[in-house]
């Protein structure tokens, strides 16, 4: 891993859907241990879709029809909607404990005091140890920490995250987003990171790609690109981010 | 009426007597409401002069096994072919079972029994052309091809709803966390997807137990089975109406009470509806 | 799905030239409607197509299999089956279609009046609804029909009284949802009357999704007035119907199987035909 192979590569990789219609055409990226990318773009770029491509899980209906995604290592996922990212009818804990036990091959038992574990590091209340909880009955914020920790169960060499804050109340979204970063130097995990809100992919990646109706028209540093965007669509998007304009007015003298 | 035309007053006269009509209406009313609350009973019956509670009681078992084992073979086959139809989504099968309901639609239920006993029974001789056999396994064999018959008519909207809900399952997020997980897809299809979608496939089912309890009483007709649909058929050439107004009470006490499991055990299934501990 | 439904009163008073072409691209419209048009033609032109009378007995040609002289063989009184069958289709289509006014009608109205009023209106039409649900649909159907006489009267009283619940469920709940939508609460802060809403802006909303049950509906009639038929308590003999025709052939299942399976086939042919143009329509008034 120190000598900084591409955790996953991808060579003009090509989407469409049964009927030809492209979605994704000729996205070229790559991404070394450890290092973390965003891809930012509206939604419909096809930001998500070259995602789910990486880990295999296009939806139905959608194809890759040229290209190549070269892969070293595992691979995991956190999604947009944590709520509906957990089965309703089972509970959370055991989710977990399942995720550890088919991944990490170990007993049923060890898989729960593993997951339980977990819990702990993602700073996950204790009631969760003693009582079965589903989760309806959790906030968007616990469960997207239970979708982290599933990820991390698969021990990741590489985490795929799927616009994680857009549905959780703002107060949370920081939290989330110091979790998966502090994590991110405790256990090394690459990080590929999709938004459309360019203030947070800034804030989380040292790359950045830009991606409009399903290619890539900007790639680069993260602060150079933003110090010096050369697309207009890069300027669009960085002149969409709202100021906060009464704290810069105060400032002023 | 009940007696035929050429009946003599007398004998009309203690015939009423005997069926309570001499008494005033109120009274009757309430005498009936009393029978059916106390006794769970609608009055004797006029042609075999027992209770028909008892009459009812008699022939209950064949009917109940007949749709409890229609019920199972319903639920397996429909789960089964769903299943298929849902992994392998747009394949032949798919095609099939999409096109089944329109199909059957317009089978009559107790046609597709003849044609079972025309194929199984009469050609192939697998299985018995009518009567509901003696002791345990003897009767489950011989009611096998009209319980097949019961469950036909119940499989194609069950399969449909539960495809359905599976291709729904199948494509959403939380499944796609799981795979994503690296849970296996057999596990995953097992104990997620089928489960979430077995819900509304109970529900369903719990709806229809109606129009199943009607089929099975005109399934009986065509294999000659002495359940309650026979016994209603008889009671109805006989005028016999204590028995029919019984055989309506308990069938449509038998739908509420299946209703209600239903609702229980959906309750059960999902934790959603437990409310905030 | 409901939110569309203006756009789409909008589109259908447009082009006929349009919705023509619609229906071309539907495959099942198209088919059920070619098979039913297939039906109706055969059951209105039976005196033409068929050689024999229904009723013609020929006692020296008893339960004779298929031939050129009687494609479909004779039953036990000697009369020409295929003669019988389209001939029964006269008779179950006719009762189909008559059987099925009244409920449609009486179920639409009062499920809109349900959905659209609430409260006591609501309660009192799903208290009847759910009443009649707890009851076997084949028990009642059995029931009614033998005490109101069995034959065509009895059939149409059946239904009359049983009928209507389907529809009555099904516009009950789509008029409950499009009730709280903005613009028929619009209408209602113009001031117009209730019942002007009801016909002019609910009917034509609940219409299509009506319709479409009451394709599947007339199927579920035609095996209901067959099964009637096959106990007995149906259309009398000797008037030609299937469930009849169904009935006398099982004694004779083991020999002459065709006697019972050909009616049934009939059956099965028309509740196709009936479902692919309920499909079909679904397709069609389905969003976009």
């Amino acid at each position: 891993m120190k000598d900084r192979n591409p955790v996953v590569e991808l060579d003009g990789l090509t989407l469409a859907t049964r009927s030809r219609q492209p979605l994704v055409s000729g996205v070229s990226f790559r991404v070394e241990a450890g290092a973390s990318l965003g891809l930012v773009g509206e939604s419909g770029s096809g930001k998500s879709l070259t995602l789910r491509s990486i880990i295999g899980l296009l939806p139905s209906g959608v194809q890759r029809v040229g290209g190549q995604i070269r892969r070293s290592g595992s691979c995991a996922m956190i999604f947009q909607d944590p709520i509906r990212a957990l089965d309703p009818l089972c509970p959370v804990v055991g989710q977990l404990a399942e995720v550890v036990y088919y991944r990490q091959r170990v007993s049923r038992k060890a898989a729960r005091s593993i997951a339980l574990e977990l819990l702990e590091m993602l700073g996950l209340p204790d009631s969760l140890r003693t009582k079965d909880r589903y989760p309806h009955q959790l906030s968007g914020g616990q469960c997207q920490r239970i979708v982290i920790a599933m990820a991390l169960a698969c021990k990741p060499d590489l985490l795929l995250c799927d616009e994680p804050t857009t549905a959780l109340d703002v107060t949370v979204q920081r939290q989330i987003l110091d979790l998966i970063a502090r994590l991110q130097k405790e256990l090394g995990y690459a990080v590929v990171f999709v938004t459309h809100n360019l203030a947070v992919a800034s804030s989380m990646c040292s790359e950045l790609c830009v991606m409009k109706e399903g290619r890539i028209v900007e790639q680069g540093d993260t602060l150079q690109l933003l110090r010096d965007p050369q697309h207009s669509y890069t300027r669009m998007l960085m002149n969409s981010v709202l100021p906060l304009p009464e704290l810069e007015r105060r400032a002023d003298p | 009426m009940i007696l035929g035309e050429y009946a003599t007053l007398e004998a009309i006269e203690s015939m009423r007597r005997k069926l309570g009509l001499d008494l005033p209406l109120g009274e009757q009313f309430v005498r009936f409401l009393r029978n059916i609350v106390v006794h769970g009973d609608t009055g004797s019956s006029i042609i075999y002069e027992t209770s028909s509670r008892d009459l009812i009681l008699d022939r209950a078992p064949v009917t109940l096994l007949l749709v409890g084992m229609a019920c199972l073979l319903a639920i397996l086959l429909a789960l089964l072919l769903a299943i298929l139809a849902a992994t392998h989504k747009d394949g032949p099968l798919d095609h099939l079972i999409r096109i089944l309901p329109a199909v059957t639609l317009g089978m009559p239920v107790f046609w597709v029994g003849l044609l079972l006993i025309m194929i199984f029974g009469v050609q192939l001789r697998w299985f018995p052309v009518g009567g509901a056999g003696e002791g345990g396994l003897d009767r489950i064999y011989s009611l096998t091809l009209p319980a097949i018959t019961v469950a036909f008519s119940q499989i194609p909207s069950l399969v449909r709803s539960l495809r359905a809900q599976m291709l729904e399952v199948l494509e959403s997020d939380f499944v796609v966390t799981l795979k994503a997980a690296g849970i296996p897809g057999r596990v995953i299809l097992v104990k997620h997807v089928l489960r979430n979608s077995a819900l509304p496939a109970l529900m369903l089912l719990g709806v229809n137990t109606a129009y199943l309890i009607g089929g099975t009483l005109v399934v009986e007709q065509a294999f000659g089975l002495k359940g309650i649909g026979s016994l209603l058929f008889s009671a109805i050439s006989n005028r016999d109406f204590p028995v029919i107004q019984g055989i309506a009470l308990y069938c449509a006490f038998f739908v509420v009470v299946i209703g209600l499991l239903v609702e229980i055990a959906s309750g059960y299934l999902d934790p959603r509806t437990k409310g905030e501990p | 799905m409901s939110s569309a439904q203006p756009e789409l009163r909008i589109r259908r008073a447009s082009k006929l030239e349009r919705s023509l072409k619609r229906i071309w691209s539907l495959p099942s419209l198209l088919w059920g409607c070619i098979l039913l048009a297939i039906l109706i033609a055969v059951a209105l032109l039976a005196p033409i197509i068929s050689p024999y009378h229904p009723s013609e007995q020929n006692m020296a040609a008893i339960l004779q299999p298929p031939s050129s002289e009687h494609w479909l063989g004779t039953d036990q009184l000697g009369r020409d089956l295929f003669a019988r069958l389209i001939y029964a289709a006269r008779t179950d289509l006719k009762i189909m279609a008559l059987a099925e006014i009244v409920p449609f009608c009486v179920g639409v109205f009062l499920g809109m009046v349900a959905g659209y009023y609430g409260k006591w209106a609501d309660a009192l039409i799903t208290l009847a609804t759910d009443t009649f649900i707890a009851f076997p649909f084949y028990l009642i159907v059995i029931i009614v029909a033998f005490v109101s006489g069995a034959g065509e009267k009895g059939i149409y009283i059946t239904f009359m009284l049983v009928g209507w619940i389907v529809y009555a469920r099904v516009v009950r709940g789509l008029s409950a949802s499009l009730r709280k939508q903005e613009w028929i609460a619009a209408a209602r802060t113009l001031g117009l009357p209730n019942i002007k809403i009801i016909l002019r802006h609910l009917l034509p909303n609940v219409l299509p999704q009506a319709v479409v049950v009451l394709m599947t509906d007339m199927a579920v009639l035609l095996v209901a007035i067959v099964t009637l038929g096959y106990l007995g308590i149906g259309i009398a003999p000797p008037t030609p119907d299937w469930g009849t025709m169904i009935s006398e052939g099982q004694p004779f299942i083991s020999t002459k199987w065709w006697l019972s399976a050909a009616p049934g086939f009939a059956v099965v042919y028309a509740g196709i035909a009936l479902s692919l143009i309920g499909d079909g329509l679904a397709d069609l008034w389905r969003r976009k």
